[in-house]
C-alpha cells in the first residue's frame, strides 16, 4: 500500500490502534485501581469489626 | 437473563469471565479481517482507500450501538431507579464517545482524497457529530452535578431525548441529498457490496462489538467497585 492513498489510510490505521490501546488499557487500570481500593477498605473494615 | 444479571452479585459473577471471553472472540474476528481486509482487491473506483471502510464503518456502527445501550440503561436507571442499570450508564459513555471519535476520523481521512474536503456539513456527518457532543455532554453533566442520584437522573434524561438522534443518523443519506454514500450493508434489498468486502467488513464489525462488549462489562465492573468504594468509606466516615 506504498501507493498515493498510504498518506490516509496508514494514519486511520495507526489512530484506530492508538483509540482501542487507550480504551483497553484506561478500562483496565480502572478496573484494578477501584477493586484494589475496594478490597483494601474491606479487609480494614473487617479488621476494626474483629477489634470491636 | 436481564432480571437475573439486575443483581450486582450476580452480575459480577457473570461479568467475571464473561468480559474476558468476548475480548477473545473480538480478537478472533479482527484478526482475520484485517488480514482479509488488507487481501482484497482495491475498489475500482476508491483504489486502496477502501480499505478505510474495514474501520470506519465499524467504528460507526459501534458507535451508534453504544448510544442504543446508553438509552437503554438510561431508560432502566430513570424508571425502575435501577443502580446497576446507572453504573453501566456512566460506564458506557466514554466508550461510545471513543467508537465515535474514530468513526468521524477515519471518516475524515477517507473523504478527503475521495471527495477532496476533510469535513462537509453534510447530514450524515453532521448528526454523527450530533452524536459525539451527546456523549461528551452527557459526561459533562455527570460531572457537573455533585449529587450522583440527581447527576444520574439528569444525564439519564439527556440520554433518552438524544435518542432521536439514531434514526437521524441511520436514515440521513436517505432522507436528505448527501455526499456520504448511501445505505449498502443493511437495506430492504439485501447488500450491494462484493462479497469480497462484505466478509471482511462483517467481521471487522462483529469484532468490534465484541470488543465493545468486553469494554463495557469490564468498566461496568469498576464502576460497581468505585460505588461500593464510596459507600465503604460512608460507613468508616459515620
Amino acid at each position: 500500500m506504498g501507493d498515493r492513498y498510504a498518506a490516509f489510510i496508514w494514519p486511520a490505521y495507526a489512530i484506530t490502534a492508538l483509540g482501542f490501546a487507550w480504551m483497553v488499557l484506561d478500562t483496565l487500570l480502572r478496573a484494578r485501581r477501584w477493586r484494589r481500593r475496594a478490597e483494601a477498605l474491606q479487609r480494614q473494615a473487617l479488621i476494626s469489626e474483629k477489634g470491636e | 437473563m436481564l432480571a437475573t444479571l439486575a443483581n450486582p452479585h450476580r452480575f459480577m459473577g457473570f461479568s467475571r469471565w464473561a468480559a474476558p471471553l468476548c475480548g477473545v472472540v473480538a480478537v478472533l474476528l479482527i484478526a482475520p479481517g484485517l488480514w482479509l481486509g488488507f487481501a482484497a482487491p482495491e475498489d475500482y473506483q476508491q483504489g486502496t482507500t477502501v480499505r478505510i471502510m474495514f474501520i470506519h464503518v465499524p467504528a460507526a456502527w459501534t458507535a451508534m450501538l453504544a448510544y442504543g445501550c446508553l438509552g437503554g440503561a438510561s431508560f432502566f436507571s430513570l424508571v425502575f431507579r435501577h443502580a446497576l442499570a446507572d453504573a453501566a450508564a456512566r460506564a458506557v459513555a466514554p466508550l461510545g464517545a471513543a467508537f465515535t471519535l474514530l468513526a468521524l476520523v477515519t471518516g475524515s481521512l477517507w473523504g478527503r482524497p475521495m471527495w477532496g474536503a476533510w469535513w462537509v456539513w453534510d447530514a450524515r456527518l453532521t448528526s454523527v457529530l450530533v452524536l459525539f457532543l451527546l456523549f461528551l455532554g452527557y459526561m459533562a453533566l455527570r460531572s457537573a452535578i455533585e449529587d450522583e442520584a440527581r447527576a444520574g437522573r439528569a444525564a439519564a434524561i439527556l440520554a433518552l431525548v438524544g435518542l432521536i438522534n439514531l434514526p437521524i443518523v441511520k436514515f440521513s443519506v436517505d432522507w436528505w441529498n448527501s455526499l456520504h454514500q448511501g445505505e449498502s450493508i443493511f437495506r430492504a434489498g439485501g447488500p450491494t457490496i462484493a462479497t469480497v468486502f462484505l466478509i471482511p467488513l462483517l467481521l471487522m464489525g462483529l469484532g468490534y462489538m465484541f470488543a465493545f462488549g468486553a469494554l463495557w462489562l469490564e468498566r461496568t465492573r469498576a464502576e460497581v467497585w468505585r460505588r461500593r468504594v464510596r459507600s465503604l468509606e460512608a460507613q468508616a466516615a459515620a
